[in-house]
């Protein structure tokens, strides 16, 4: 699998005055592929997609499109199209105005232009609409034509800046699969920036966890929820139940610890820790088994019990917060979807338990 | 009383201020005005358009209004012109705070009276102003220059009055526009007069009709410069009009020259505003 890059980084910065907003950054997305950067607010990652664009220049490092440098190419002559948060789309023109706005600009002949919006808006579903103003257009439609605007000029790469932070959350989820598909249709290779990891982990091929202007992991969705290598990227991607321990004993990559609250529990590591040594132990709410009497669980390290505090119903994605008897603590964990605990209400008594491999530890340093 | 009758009360309390301002300061005097224009002078108690027709009869007067809106048209175009960039350069360009110092240099000399600023020009372009000084000391120009009592002079003046009524309504639309609008378009392969001409003009034609018509009108209806810098020639059309009010006590004629000055400006109007397809309700709300 040596598919050529489309996109490359290496060792990108970016400051404003004295703010490190991209501290070199660096990666490489082979074509066709559905790239993702995943980060909360500030971590820098607009700033990445804007330099990406064109609207910015590294103060170092370098962007290479299609193997080409792009340092000195304004955004009007870059092979990459941008969608913006908001889409932008032109409300002084029609849909096929907007559509063909950057082929007229590229001076390809009127009947060609006619010739591949229709073919574009037909591709997107959206046959016909060519002659409709911007405001006559619901927010899906809109979302459709913006993207449709940049892939008629056939970029080598296209750039999404959450774009479906706008939309309710049901065409939310719609346009999640839709993009997904759409991208999978045409081949295009997609980099899309999000806070949402959902949005993320559903669409992607592989996804760039951004903090504080670094990569911290470039994985698959897999991986990253999976097989997280830093304390960020445990506590971002997914839920989890979070203590602060020390290390008690350590062997291979298992360990045993103490939390700061008392519990001691069997966790795995992801790089070695020694004795004494501070560590984030990270526990999946789903990864908690649940039972009303202590011997369903007894195959496992980790045993807890404690009183139910509320139950969070939410359909499938359905929670139960314990309150731990012992250290009065709260624990997270994910209802069974086989209905064995629907009649479960405060104030009842639970087992909790979970593996080794149920708990992630990532060490702080001494 | 009823909600709805209550409504209508409280309306009315509301409007009142206004529907007096308008109906005593604006509708009885034209109402009156009007009526005087159809009167004739020299025979008393006839009515007519006798005073109507003499406007198309004389070519003097017709001529003075067509010399009078054609230089109105131009010093509106040019005030857009210059107060374009000018805007751009406010409502875009400039950081949060220099933008609004920007705006309050521009609002700066209307603290001053209209007379004290065209008497400021006046200083500037006459004989033994502080230009032709300036040119005769530089050696540019043997002796001292008058540079008043020209239509240049005239233009000038104008265009200096009307530039604040044009920069407002176009920082106002031009700060309305998105400005992923203009990256968007850059992004698409546009260039600087590329979105200029498809996306920011045809965001802003409402505040560019706006500011046309108030600058427009402004300048047609205008007294005191172009008499101060004009002088005696700058046979300006309301010129025309104080004359027959003043001068030569025709109050007839005055009225009816009033009334054409409304109704051929107001045709101007209609016909830019067909012409560049904007309506008169959104250049009014302008934003």
């Amino acid at each position: 699998m040596t598919a050529p890059i489309d996109l490359e980084a290496r060792d990108v910065v970016r400051s404003f005055g004295g703010f490190r907003a991209v501290q070199g950054v660096s990666f490489e997305i082979p074509k066709g592929s559905f790239f993702s950067i995943l980060g909360p607010s500030g971590c820098g990652k607009t700033t990445l997609l804007r330099m990406i664009a064109g609207f910015l220049e590294p103060d170092a490092g370098e962007i290479l499109i299609g193997g080409r440098s792009m340092a000195g190419i304004p955004p009007n002559r870059r092979p990459a199209n941008l969608i913006f948060q908001h889409l932008a789309l032109f409300p002084m023109m029609s849909v096929a105005e907007n559509i063909g706005y950057g082929l007229r600009r590229r001076g390809v002949p009127r009947a060609e232009i006619q010739r591949r919006v229709d073919r574009v808006l037909e591709r997107i579903g959206l046959p016909g609409t060519g002659d409709k103003q911007i405001d006559q257009l619901s927010g899906g439609q809109k979302q459709r034509i913006a993207i449709a605007r940049c892939l008629v000029l056939e970029p080598t790469v296209l750039l999404l800046d959450e774009p479906l932070g706008a939309l309710d959350l049901k065409l939310r989820e719609q346009m999640k699969v839709e993009l997904k598909l759409l991208q999978a249709d045409i081949g295009t290779t997609f980099v899309y920036i999000t806070h949402d990891q959902s949005e993320a982990l559903v669409m992607s091929d592989r996804v760039a966890v951004m903090s504080q202007g670094r990569f911290e992991q470039v994985d698959t969705p897999q991986g990253l929820y999976y097989r997280p290598r830093t304390a960020f990227v445990a506590g971002f991607v997914g839920e989890s139940n979070r203590w602060q321990a020390q290390v008690m004993a350590a062997s291979g990559d298992e360990a045993r610890v103490r939390t700061t609250d008392g519990l001691e529990l069997m966790a795995r590591t992801s790089a070695p820790v020694v004795v004494g040594e501070t560590v984030d132990l990270f526990v999946r709410p789903e990864g908690i088994t649940l039972a009303r009497d202590a011997a369903e669980i007894g195959a496992l390290a980790n045993r807890l019990a404690g009183t139910v505090e509320s139950v969070l119903f939410d359909g499938a994605n359905s929670r139960v917060l314990v309150k731990e008897l012992q250290t009065r603590g709260e624990v997270t964990a994910t209802l069974p979807q086989t209905g064995r605990f629907a009649d479960l209400t405060p104030g009842q008594t639970v087992q909790l338990g979970w593996g080794t491999g149920g708990g992630l530890c990532f060490g702080r340093g001494r | 009383m009823t909600p709805a009758a209550r409504r209508y009360v409280g309306l009315a309390v509301f409007m009142t201020p206004a529907a007096l301002w308008l109906l005593l300061l604006i509708v009885l005097p034209h109402v009156d005005m009007f009526l005087l224009s159809i009167r004739s002078k020299a025979a008393q108690g006839t009515l007519g358009l006798a005073n109507y027709t003499r406007f198309f009869a004389e070519p003097i007067y017709w001529n003075t209004f067509a010399r009078t809106a054609t230089y109105s048209v131009l010093a509106t175009l040019l005030t857009l012109l210059m107060a374009f960039p000018v805007a751009y350069f406010i409502a875009k360009v400039a950081p949060g705070r220099a933008k609004s110092i920007l705006f309050l240099l521009c609002l700066l000399p209307f603290w001053v009276s209209e007379l004290v600023r065209t008497y400021g020009w006046m200083i500037l372009l006459r004989e033994s102003g502080v230009l032709s000084g300036f040119l005769v000391w530089t050696g540019l120009a043997a002796k001292p220059v008058e540079m008043l009592y020209n239509d240049v002079a005239i233009m000038i003046g104008l265009i200096y009055t009307s530039m604040l009524f044009m920069v407002v309504p176009l920082v106002t639309v031009l700060d309305s526009l998105d400005d992923s609008l203009i990256e968007a378009a850059y992004d698409l392969g546009g260039t600087a007069p590329s979105i200029l001409r498809e996306i920011v003009i045809p965001h802003a034609m409402p505040g560019i009709a706006a500011g046309c018509i108030v600058v427009f009108m402004l300048t047609l209806g205008n007294y005191l410069t172009p008499t101060l810098l004009g002088g005696k020639e700058s046979l300006w059309f309301t010129e025309q009009i104080y004359n027959q009010f003043i001068v030569r006590f025709n109050w007839e004629q005055g009225a009816a020259f009033g009334f054409l000055l409304l109704i051929l400006s107001s045709a101007i109007v209609w016909v830019g505003l067909k012409v560049t397809g904007q309506t008169l309700a959104s250049s009014i709300q302008s934003r």
